[in-house]
């Protein structure tokens, strides 16, 4: 999973004309591509090839995509950005709610698939802050370790790269818009749906209560803050 | 079609039929009570009349045989006083004398006696010229004066003098009487104000029946009305009770067969309809795969495009071109098919609306070639990404079409937003501006391929109804083109939407 280099791509797609376009287009792009044409088979290979990314079609026969998605990362950390069909906004939410990172309209432009894969692959610069303490939270911006009370949290890139984003100006209001363009470096006009369920999925693993957030706050109408704690 | 029916049936017909019942009323109580009232005045006065005449003929019976045929005084005082009575006060005549009168009629209320008990007394001249005349003649006569404490009966006879083998002549003494006919006036009152209380009621009773009437006709009519109202407002269910079988219940049988006929014509429009964009819609998510398959080979071809041989590399970049082109169209048909199937909704943000629409002419690097003038710090919660393709749509629009300079203006009032953006170019002919929002309108038939889908303008339309705002253009008066986006500050928030306010 380094810029630049060779990143492995595990592409899930059960139509043969897309999953070899897209395959096509990734090689091009210089990724390593493994194309499989079903969850089931998709599962698989995860443990086999261990890739950097998960490219995951949701609209698939058999295991359906979400169910996929849920236990990828049941299984890890690795990221997931998942092809949707235009117009399916609820495939859209519960799709992200299945853990998924960030998604792509189909028909997809490879030159756009390509931009999302970087983003979420990109490295999380290394501070050499020392260890942070918020509450029972620690993060070791070095390290890239985060923990509570002692014991490490196991974050997928997406949502650590939100906790770090937000709590490097702990009080501090973030509007959607600029977290999706920090985070997810998808310019000013992303759906700030993807936001909202990234820090869901964060606050279950971080927060006591998610229902009453200590570290990530929303601030209605506006956007998110971390703390104050 | 949509003309404004009344909202009410109209008040003439109540007041019409009222109005008819009443003239009905009105005319047999006149004919009625005025009828018999006539018939009973004159039986009582005709009766009042006899009785005194006879009264009086039985008392002078009393003087025959006459003492004189040239009375003195004292006689004629006689004579006029058998004529009275407790009713009557007599008068008798002789040439140039008379009884005495012995006073002024007494003053009080018409009808009543006087304090002695007395008959009042008329004046002598209560006895009209015509009346001596006909008495004179040789004939019993009357007639009814009005006095001022009411109306007399005046009756006058003559004293005849009869004598064997002679025939009878007038001895030219008259005798008058004058009686009261101020209780019969009052049995006539009593009769006319009966005739006015009973014409009265009648009359009540009369717009009462008409009410009832008016209700049993209006109700229906009120009815029909109410419900073709509802007809037309497009409640193609309304359907009215028929009641018995007569000729309203007709009329109320022939609005529910309409009515039927109404909605099931409008229900096979909708069905079709819904048939026309549900294959619109199917064809677009179909052809969407292939599409998928071709978009993600397209960069790849375009990229070779020009290491391959002529023509190879031609035709490959004009596919990689026209697959970018038809990935567009299908975009917006499914976007399109969205709006028209409902399922469209929006994900509202607070954002800065200047920064919005820098963002939007930054993305795609208009910002040099458009003048912005945005008033700094309005926030309007909406929907970032629908406008921003509003606004990319109108800008790519005025830099494609009209001619610089364009321009965005922001202007804002406490519930909206304006946005308007506009061009310096001929503008659009006023024949193509009402039909500029329509779905693959060109305004130019030779222009038949354009950049654009034309799917922009309806979608930007839609996407500014779904904010509950309005798109408008009209062309400016010193040339160009206006689009102007009108957005409440607070769109709607639609139900059931994740991320209004974030979770908490």
């Amino acid at each position: 999973m380094i810029l630049g280099g060779v990143s492995r791509v595990l592409l899930i797609e059960d139509d043969p004309a897309v999953r070899e376009g897209l395959e096509l287009a990734l090689t091009r792009h210089g990724h390593r591509v493994r194309a499989v044409e079903s969850g089931e088979q998709g599962l698989d290979r995860l443990r086999t090839d261990l890739p950097d990314v998960v490219v995951l079609d949701l609209m698939l026969p058999g295991m359906d995509g979400f169910e996929v998605c849920r236990r990828i990362r049941a299984a890890g950390e690795v990221p997931i950005i998942m092809l949707t069909a235009r117009g399916d906004d609820i495939d859209v939410v519960a799709g992200l709610e299945a853990g998924a990172d960030d998604y792509v309209v189909k028909p997809v432009q490879p030159r756009v698939l390509e931009a999302r894969i970087r983003a979420v692959l990109r490295r999380i610069g290394r501070d050499q802050a020392e260890l942070e303490r918020h509450g029972d939270l620690t993060i070791d911006r070095a390290g890239l370790v985060v923990a509570k009370r002692g014991v490490p949290v196991g974050l997928p890139p997406t949502e650590l790269r939100l906790l770090l984003e937000l709590s490097g100006t702990p009080g501090r209001v973030h509007s959607r818009q600029q977290l999706l363009e920090s985070v997810w470096e998808h310019g000013y006009f992303g759906d700030s749906r993807l936001v909202d369920a990234c820090v869901q999925r964060l606050r279950a693993k971080i927060e006591d209560d998610s229902a009453a957030p200590v570290y990530v706050q929303t601030v209605r109408g506006f956007g998110y803050r971390f703390g104050p704690v | 079609m949509s003309r404004r029916v009344t909202p009410r049936p109209s008040p003439g017909l109540r007041a019409r039929l009222l109005f008819a019942f009443a003239l009905l009323c009105v005319v047999t109580a006149a004919a009625v009570a005025g009828g018999s009232y006539v018939q009973a005045r004159n039986a009582i006065l005709q009766r009042a009349q006899d009785a005194a005449v006879l009264a009086m003929t039985s008392r002078l019976e009393a003087l025959y045989p006459l003492q004189s045929a040239t009375p003195d005084q004292t006689q004629l005082d006689e004579i006029a006083a058998a004529a009275t009575d407790q009713d009557c006060c007599g008068f008798a005549f002789y040439r140039e004398m008379h009884s005495p009168v012995t006073g002024p009629p007494v003053p009080g209320p018409p009808g009543r006696w006087g304090p002695e008990g007395r008959p009042p007394v008329v004046d002598l001249g209560a006895i009209s010229p015509e009346l001596r005349r006909e008495v004179a003649g040789g004939r019993t006569a009357w007639q009814r004066v009005v006095l001022q404490d009411g109306p007399w009966l005046i009756v006058g006879t003559p004293l005849l003098i009869v004598e064997q083998g002679r025939p009878t002549r007038v001895s030219g003494i008259e005798v008058y009487v004058a009686r009261s006919l101020a209780a019969e006036k009052r049995s006539v009152d009593e009769l006319a104000a009966r005739a006015w209380l009973t014409g009265g009621a009648a009359l009540a009773f009369a717009v009462v029946l008409a009410l009832l009437a008016t209700r049993g006709v209006l109700g229906p009519v009120r009815e029909l009305g109410r419900a073709a109202r509802l007809l037309g407002e497009g409640e193609l269910r309304t359907r009215i009770a028929v009641r018995g079988s007569d000729e309203l219940a007709d009329v109320a049988r022939t609005f529910n067969n309409t009515a039927a006929e109404l909605e099931r014509h409008v229900e096979q429009l909708r069905e079709m309809e819904a048939d026309a964009r549900r294959f619109v819609a199917d064809v677009s998510h179909e052809l969407r795969t292939p599409l998928a398959a071709l978009a993600a080979v397209a960069d790849v071809l375009e990229e070779e495009a020009a290491g391959l041989p002529e023509p190879a590399g031609r035709a490959a970049s004009l596919v990689s071109q026209e697959t970018l082109n038809l990935t567009a169209l299908v975009n917006d048909l499914i976007e399109i098919s969205r709006f028209d199937s409902g399922v469209a909704a929006l994900t509202l943000n607070e954002v800065d609306v200047a920064e919005l629409v820098r963002a939007t002419l930054r993305v795609r690097g208009w910002s040099e070639s458009v003048d912005a003038e945005l008033a700094p710090g309005v926030m309007a919660r909406l929907d970032p990404r629908r406008v921003d393709v509003i606004l990319a749509n109108l800008v790519g629009n005025a830099l494609r079409h009209g001619e610089p300079p364009v321009s965005v203006r922001l202007s804002t009032d406490p519930h909206w937003i304006a946005l308007e953006v506009r061009d310096h170019g001929p503008g659009l002919d006023e024949a193509v501006l009402p039909h500029v929002f329509d779905r693959f309108y060109k305004a130019n038939a030779a222009r038949a391929r354009s950049e654009g889908s034309g799917l922009g303008l309806a979608i930007a339309r839609e996407n500014a109804r779904l904010h509950r705002g309005d798109l408008t253009v009209t062309n400016a008066p010193d040339g160009g083109a206006t689009f102007t986006l009108r957005l409440p500050r607070r769109a709607p928030d639609p139900d059931g939407q994740i991320n209004t306010g974030g979770p908490e």
